[in-house]
């Protein structure tokens, strides 16, 4: 019944869902046969017949009330632990750019190697989607993985998952996006680690993200404000992704993707301590995939040295470093 | 037949159109929720035809899109969510309570009103360039993106909600306060209680959809930022409020059906309904309930995961109510006197495919296996088990067991009974093989699929045909025996309810007398006046209320 089990929690989604099944499978059965019962047995056996005078049965409510609320509740905790599972990734994951947009996926491995349609992945690596729309709602679902996140405009999704079979599966759009929703989908490809290494390395005249970013962080000038040495009108991005930051409001927020999204689009939504809100916006003026490029680059800077004066990062965290 | 009816009353195309009769009313209703049915379900053919083949060649990829669109709204707004309260409702609570009217007659009739111009830009809508949103709206594809005419269906729908609040006004105040006397809350059929929850979520929720869609109509036509992010919109917000209504007006759609079927399910077995107060509170305990979990038609959008679990616990909370009522209906039937009249094979098939509906339910509530098959063929199936085998069967049911009230004559009953099984073999035949193309991953929404998929498919579109024919049977006959049928007489079955008490068709003025009830609900042994025979002869007369809050 169940499609082919390739990722992680083909498992556990599929054993979960044969439990339900049994479950409601005993309820359906169980009902079905005392109406079928019930009826034969107290078919009407002349006209003017009458039924017996029975107003109910407070034990018997108590019952039926309390025995499916255990099962459900048994059935609830059960769903949320896979749940919780599927959102929370684990640390050392591949991470993927996909971008949707009507009616094809843009996919880009962390070398820069692009894909449209298309995603090869190594067999027994975890690996993270960080997904982004150009336009309207997408959805990427993989069923052999049993697993599928919508794929928003204004804002990224990520969504894990260890392939655990080498082979070629579908995936598909599944949240309706318009004329061609049911032809954007395409291939995941599961390859031994090897063949991928070789694969990713071939041929590709794709730019590599990272470089591509920082072509991107001159042009647009970003570089004029934002001075590696922490000299600038704004903070030094040395050292600032994944650690914490400390707002003009006192709080603190991780530098994560969608941090890095929100401040190259929305400036003025997080200002970092110590600095005026001077940045313009570059809603409009980059795609996706230059915000993902940009992403990238700044990601690069995270090995860089911190200066002392004029960074990003909250001096705690700075300090840890 | 009487002599004097509310049919021939007045005469005049005048008498129908300015009439406040509750009765009348539900006429112009049943006619334009037919109408509407037909349209939707001539939509439902085009989709199935075109799926025969992976390739669909009947209609282009926007053709298909318009079609399973305008066959949601359609079926959603101007069937499902007027069939039964509009119809049966209108009709009946007035009879059931006593009264001679609803509260505001006149109220009653602007919603018809209402009803109708909603309709008609709607109708504009689908002629005039289409709609290919899904009948969901979802933003930025509605309001940005989408080359179809979304702006007048956005306010035809906005303008039927209007209709739907003041029917649930309408029910609310005359339950209220046109009881007759000794009609306690707790003697009240509980045809009238699942209306009168059906009414506080009419009232309560539709609102938010016109305020939600308003707002989506001003994103539309004068680019106004509120769910567009490219503007600082929010997409997200408006799947929390479109689904704060919509998942109530599910709620919306099966408490009538419930209550239909409370009625079919005693008169039937000819005994009291077991648990009488455990159903009625069932009822209020689903709306209540219901107006707490939307948010799991979201568990994939990236919403937080505390949001995902909390939301799928009160799910399963509003599972219970549903499962509590199954059981209510099951144990009535032990120790009745059950009769195979076609209200009750309606009654019958309403409990399977509900059972097969509700429990497929706990799939999409549980987070852990909706990650699989959201947005599949699973939720199509489930969700068309819950409201074409819920609340059409219930529906139907209902205006095959109150035929002969609203229309003084008889069904044919043979005819009526090979249609009902017709639609419960069509039906299954149609959706059950859509629950295995979700398991195995094909999403909802595609004009064109792998072929792996096929054979489902082909089970389903030829299911379809089978449940179209038994759609237009009941059209006919029903239409038929309206004019040719055996004369009915007062209270053919018998049933309990008052609205048996008098003649069929009803008076204008509904009762001769303002009837003064002394029975409960359902009351089978303790009423002389249904000539059945009660071993040990009808037990004494209860004079005072049962339950003294009159």
């Amino acid at each position: 019944m169940f499609p082919e089990q390739a990722s992680n929690f083909a498992g556990s989604v599929d054993t979960l869902f044969s439990f339900i099944l049994l479950t409601t499978l005993f309820f359906a059965v169980l009902v079905t046969m005392l109406v079928i019962f019930a009826a034969f047995k107290y078919r009407r056996k002349h006209a003017g017949e009458v039924g017996d005078d029975v107003h109910g049965n407070n034990l018997l409510e108590i019952g039926w009330t309390v025995i499916p609320l255990l099962l459900a509740i048994l059935i609830f905790a059960w769903g949320s632990a896979v749940y919780v599972n599927y959102r929370i990734a684990p640390k050392d994951t591949l991470d993927i750019f996909v971008i949707g947009k009507q009616w094809m996926w843009k996919l880009q491995q962390p070398n820069g190697r692009k894909e449209i349609n298309e995603l090869h992945i190594p067999l027994n690596r975890n690996v993270r989607l960080i997904m982004g729309s150009e336009d309207v709602i997408h959805n990427f679902y993989v069923p052999a993985f049993r697993v599928k996140m919508d794929v928003v405009p204004g804002r990224y999704n990520t969504m894990w998952f260890r392939p655990t079979k080498i082979g070629k599966y579908h995936f598909f759009c599944s949240q309706y996006c318009g004329t061609n929703h049911a032809v954007m989908g395409g291939w995941v490809t599961v390859m031994d680690p090897a063949e991928y290494a070789a694969w990713l390395s071939g041929e590709s005249g794709d730019v590599n993200p990272v470089s591509a970013g920082e072509r991107l962080f001159s042009q647009l000038a970003c570089n004029t404000c934002h001075i590696a040495n922490g000299t600038g009108r704004a903070p030094s991005l040395n050292g600032v992704y994944g650690a914490k930051v400390l707002l003009a409001d006192g709080t603190l927020v991780t530098a994560d993707e969608a941090y890095v999204r929100e401040s190259i689009l929305q400036p003025k939504a997080k200002i970092v301590a110590g600095y005026q809100p001077v940045m313009p916006t570059f809603q409009g003026l980059v795609t996706e995939e230059q915000i993902l490029n940009l992403t990238a680059y700044i990601k690069s800077l995270q090995s860089q040295p911190v200066p002392a004066k004029g960074a990003g990062i909250a001096p705690a965290a700075a300090g840890k470093k | 037949m009487p002599a004097k009816h509310y049919l021939n009353a007045t005469y005049g195309i005048r008498s129908w159109l300015l009439t406040t009769d509750h009765k009348r009313i539900a006429l112009l209703y049943l006619a334009s929720v037919t109408f509407f049915f037909f349209i939707g379900g001539f939509f439902a053919m085009m989709i199935r035809l075109h799926l025969l083949t992976p390739n669909g060649y009947l209609l282009t990829p926007d053709q298909y899109n318009r079609m399973f669109t305008m066959h949601g709204v359609a079926m959603i707004f101007f069937f499902l969510i007027p069939s039964i309260p509009a119809v049966l409702g209108n009709f009946f609570i007035p009879l059931m309570v006593g009264a001679k009217d609803l509260a505001f007659p006149k109220i009653n009739l602007l919603s018809w009103y209402i009803y109708v111009v909603g309709g008609l830009f709607t109708m504009w809508s689908m002629i005039n360039g289409g709609l290919d949103t899904g009948w969901t709206f979802y933003t930025p594809l509605s309001t940005v993106y989408s080359n179809s005419a979304v702006a007048p269906a956005v306010v035809g729908v906005f303008i039927t909600g209007f209709s739907s609040i003041l029917t649930g006004l309408n029910f609310l105040v005359t339950v209220h306060t046109m009881r007759a006397p000794g009609m306690t809350w707790f003697r009240l059929p509980l045809f009238v209680w699942a209306h009168y929850a059906t009414s506080i979520v009419m009232i309560l929720g539709t609102p938010v959809i016109a305020i939600t869609l308003a707002l989506a109509g001003m994103e539309r036509l004068f680019g106004l930022g509120f769910f567009n992010p490219a503007m600082g919109g929010d997409p997200i917000l408006f799947q929390h409020l479109f689904w704060f209504y919509s998942h109530p007006a599910v709620y919306i759609m099966i408490l009538p059906a419930m209550g239909v079927i409370s009625e079919l399910i005693p008169t039937f077995a000819r005994k009291r309904l077991f648990g009488y107060t455990f159903v009625a509170a069932a009822s209020l305990a689903i709306a209540v309930i219901g107006f707490l979990v939307w948010a799991h038609h979201m568990f994939v959008t990236g919403q937080s995961t505390y949001a995902a679990v909390a939301f799928s616990f009160l799910t399963f909370l509003v599972a219970v109510p549903s499962a509590i009522k199954t059981f209510n209906w099951t144990a009535t039937l032990f120790g009745g006197s059950i009769s195979f009249d076609t209200p009750m094979l309606y009654a019958f098939g309403f409990l399977g495919l509900f059972l097969v509906g509700g429990l497929t339910g706990l799939f999409l509530g549980s987070l852990g296996t909706d990650i699989n098959i959201h947005d599949t063929y699973f939720v199509v199936a489930h969700f068309h088990y819950i409201m074409v085998g819920g609340a059409v069967m219930g529906y139907l049911g209902g205006l095959h067991f109150w035929w002969p009230k609203m229309t003084g004559r008889m069904y044919p009953e043979w005819l009526a009974r090979i249609a009902a099984f017709t639609l419960f073999i069509g039906f299954n035949f149609t959706f059950f093989p859509q629950f295995l193309l979700g398991i195995m991953g094909m999403p909802r929404r595609y004009h064109v699929y792998p072929p792996e998929f096929q054979i489902y498919n082909v089970m389903s579109t030829a299911g379809a045909s089978i449940l179209a024919i038994g759609y237009l049977l009941p059209m006919i006959y029903l239409t038929w025996a309206a004019f040719y049928g055996e004369v009915a007489g007062d209270n053919p079955w018998p049933a309990t309810g008052l609205e048996w008490k008098t003649q069929s068709p009803p008076l204008t003025e509904n009762f001769e007398t303002t009837p003064v009830v002394t029975w409960e609900a359902y009351d089978f042994r303790n009423r002389p006046d249904l000539g059945l025979e009660v071993p040990g002869g009808h037990g004494p007369k209860i004079v005072a209320p049962a339950h003294g809050d009159d």
